[in-house]
């Protein structure tokens, strides 16, 4: 893709700054409906989700003590695997958003919250709440197109590095929870320069990854195998296998969210000034949501409805599945494309676009004029000597 | 006045400590507490919490909520009240409530609530609370407690203002099947009490107020304002004629404890008073931010709290500044906010806590933010 603001067609060239601003409106009172019927039953129901969560992963380590036996070594960590993914896409991204601020609780409020990941949930917050959610698909403001390490735009600058981007992409989906803790840490910037290296605010921040990582590191890799007795290895081993299903699950998804074909990216200065409707027309542009059945959605942490996400992300998860319809109604009222497909499509469409984009955007077309110019000259050479 | 108020608990054991922190490294980055709680919410060492057991009506709007608190209460002694936070409509509410009974023999804790015309928690105990139901608790709290050596006492109590009286009056003369029991600790007290209400139906506690006044150990000057009219302060010297021998306790709306307060301080009489209803929070447009360091601001109601504190120099958490990434949310001790966005008014009295959203909230009234 290309910013949109670059491109021949301007899909949203049909509407008027008013359009923008009754859409917007519109918005609001979907958010408005929801805030009002907020209580119990929402309530209740994280309670509930995170109440399963903490016994499927107790259930799952205890089963994981006797892990020498290759079925409680399957079913454990299966288990496991299943309750990290709860707990990072369910239960910690969405309480860290502040969707459950509202119940007053302070066990499950967004400033107390700490996650079951490498990064500690202070930094993650600021990236991901601030930044991402803040300047989505602004090329050059939303660290998260590409992460840093990829070229997902076509407005993104090509360089060399970028030919091996699938390999990055394949790592950072196995090792995610140790990317996410980097991005946050904004490692690339920060060790670029002396300056920044040895600064005390970078280093705090370094240190208190460090501490996260060893406390994550020491539960899964040394307490519990300990713990297991004669099964140690088999619990290392079992561990590591649900960290790294929970990170290839979740970096799944995240491409999912704002890579596919079909999403729009925002030239920087298209930001300067914005409403709120446009604010809200960007959030729809730039998100992409996946299809699937209801225990897909929720192993996606809802995530799987990115459009309303990032539409309203401080609304409780278990409600923007209620409000999809409503506002798949407005992009077709306005005349937008609602970008939504399953899930393997949204993931092959994702690494397509790794694959395209580790080229220079003109490489199909130059690469034919290239080739001939190095084949040319030779060719004239033979000719001079036939001659 | 002091009283014994029993001791907390003994620091922990370095072995256990010790334990702790082995079982912290297993359960990172949460505690160990946060899985025990899904068993045993009411365990010593976990945040005190109490059960709901029984729920008995008292009157067409009063019920008496009876609860089993967690291990770690430090028990109470009669006149004191507790705060409970109760989940209604999924949010976390706070309130204070007098205990209505001294220590009971069965560890149980009971509150009685009168549902007051509009207020969210106490209709929702009354009329909606079940056994079963886990509420929070915080230890037991209040100076307005019966002075320990027998004495003569005047109770001036309006309203649900009966109760901390109740909780008083139940330890000193306890009730058994066959009538009130003396015992030889309440020989000393010489005890009146004039008991306000707007009508006898709704007063609560009434039947045991006029058991005690039967059985002669109190005297109860009953004083309802559909038959005697709204009672007037200056009057207490005709209702209790040795009124300046006694010792004053009053408990009701601030409008009743204002005059009597005025009453006695005229004629130098001593008083005891404890505010029931938490005040009335104001609300308005703008008003006076409060911050922990003594900053003080004036916020119109137009302004983000967040803009008009930066704009006064202070330094301020903030993050997006549209209120979608929750980067800039502090605790309100009390005061009140209105939303930008919605319009909609969030109120905090005095021990709440509660956070707002400082890059779309305005003040609506006087602010103390914790920050």
């Amino acid at each position: 893709m290309t910013v949109m603001q670059k491109k021949d067609h301007d899909p949203t060239a049909h509407l008027t700054s008013e359009d923008v601003e009754r859409l917007g409106e519109e918005l609001d009172a979907i958010r408005a409906s929801v805030v009002a019927t907020r209580g119990e039953r929402d309530a209740a129901y994280i309670r509930r989700v995170i109440s399963v969560q903490r016994k499927l992963e107790l259930g799952s380590r205890a089963v994981l003590l006797v892990s020498i036996f290759p079925p409680a070594w399957i079913l454990g960590t299966a288990g496991l695997a299943l309750a990290k993914i709860i707990e990072n896409m369910e239960v910690g991204h969405n309480v860290m958003h502040g969707q459950w601020d509202w119940m007053r609780d302070p066990k499950i409020h967004s400033t107390t919250w700490e996650w079951d990941n490498a990064s500690p949930s202070e930094q993650w917050k600021h990236s991901h709440n601030e930044l991402h959610h803040t300047y989505t698909n602004v090329v050059g403001k939303d660290n998260d197109l590409g992460y840093g390490i990829m070229r997902v735009d076509e407005d993104q600058r090509w360089v060399p590095l970028y030919l091996a981007q699938p390999l990055w992409n394949f790592l950072n989906a196995c090792f995610f929870e140790y990317g996410i803790a980097a991005y946050d840490l904004e490692l690339g910037k920060n060790l670029a320069t002396r300056k920044r290296r040895s600064s005390p605010e970078f280093k705090a921040r370094a240190r208190q990854v460090l501490r996260k990582i060893r406390g994550q590191v020491t539960k899964d890799y040394l307490a519990h195998p300990i713990l297991s007795g004669p099964s140690f290895l088999h619990t290392l081993t079992a561990n590591a296998t649900a960290n790294l299903v929970r990170n290839l699950w979740t970096h799944s998804v995240i491409m999912c969210g704002h890579f596919p074909e079909g999403v729009e990216t925002f030239e920087r200065r298209s930001i300067n000034g914005e409403t709120r409707g446009e604010w809200y027309l960007r959030q729809m542009l730039g998100s992409a949501n996946i299809t699937g059945t209801r225990a897909m959605h929720f192993m996606t942490g809802n995530l799987s409805f990115q459009v309303e996400h990032h539409l309203f992300p401080d609304l409780p998860s278990n409600r923007y599945q209620e409000i999809a319809p409503q506002v798949r109604a407005l992009f077709e009222k306005y005349g937008l494309t609602y970008v939504t497909g399953s899930l393997p499509h949204q993931v092959g469409s994702a690494w397509k676009k790794v694959f395209r984009l580790s080229l220079p955007n003109d490489f199909g077309s130059t690469a034919h004029a290239k080739v001939l110019e190095l084949v040319r000259p030779a060719r004239r050479e033979d000719e001079a000597q036939a001659a | 006045m002091t009283t014994d108020v029993p001791a907390t608990r003994p620091p922990r054991s370095p072995l256990r400590h010790r334990v702790t922190r082995l079982a912290e490294k297993v359960t990172t980055p949460l505690l160990p507490a946060d899985y025990l709680d899904l068993f045993h919410p009411l365990r010593s060492g976990a945040d005190l919490r109490g059960r709901i057991e029984e729920v008995v009506p008292e009157t067409a709007d009063a019920a008496t909520i009876v609860i089993r608190p967690g291990a770690d209460w430090a028990g109470h002694v009669p006149g004191q009240y507790v705060r409970i936070g109760v989940d209604v409509d999924g949010v976390r509410q706070w309130r204070a409530y007098s205990l209505t009974h001294g220590p009971r023999a069965d560890g149980r804790i009971s509150i009685t609530v009168k549902a007051v015309p509009g207020g969210k928690v106490s209709n929702h105990l009354v009329r909606w609370a079940q056994s079963g139901t886990l509420v929070h608790l915080e230890q037991a709290a209040g100076e307005f407690v019966l002075p320990a050596k027998g004495t003569k006492l005047l109770f001036v109590t309006a309203g649900s203002g009966i109760t901390p009286v109740i909780g008083m009056l139940r330890n000193l003369f306890p009730v058994a099947d066959d009538g009130v029991v003396r015992m030889p600790r309440s020989a000393g007290y010489d005890i009146t009490v004039v008991h306000v209400a707007p009508s006898e139906p709704a007063s609560i506690f009434l039947s045991n107020l006029r058991d005690l006044d039967r059985a002669g150990l109190v005297r109860l000057v009953a004083r309802y304002d559909d038959v005697h009219g709204v009672l007037d302060v200056s009057d207490l010297g005709d209702l209790v004629p040795d009124l300046e021998e006694r010792t004053t306790f009053a408990c009701g709306p601030a409008g009743l404890l204002d005059a009597v307060q005025a009453h006695h301080e005229e004629r130098g009489l001593p008083l005891l008073t404890e505010q029931f209803r938490v005040a009335t929070v104001v609300t308005g447009e703008g008003g006076t931010v409060r911050f922990r360091n003594g900053t003080s601001i004036e916020a119109d109601g137009g302004t983000p709290i967040l803009t008009a504190a930066e704009d006064a120099g202070l330094l301020m958490p903030s993050g997006c500044r549209m209120g979608i990434c929750y980067g800039c949310v502090l605790p309100m001790r009390s005061g009140a906010v209105r939303d930008l966005r919605t319009g909609d008014l969030t109120t905090a009295a005095p021990g709440d806590d509660v956070k707002i959203q400082t890059c779309v909230s305005a003040a609506a009234g006087a602010c103390d933010i914790d920050h």
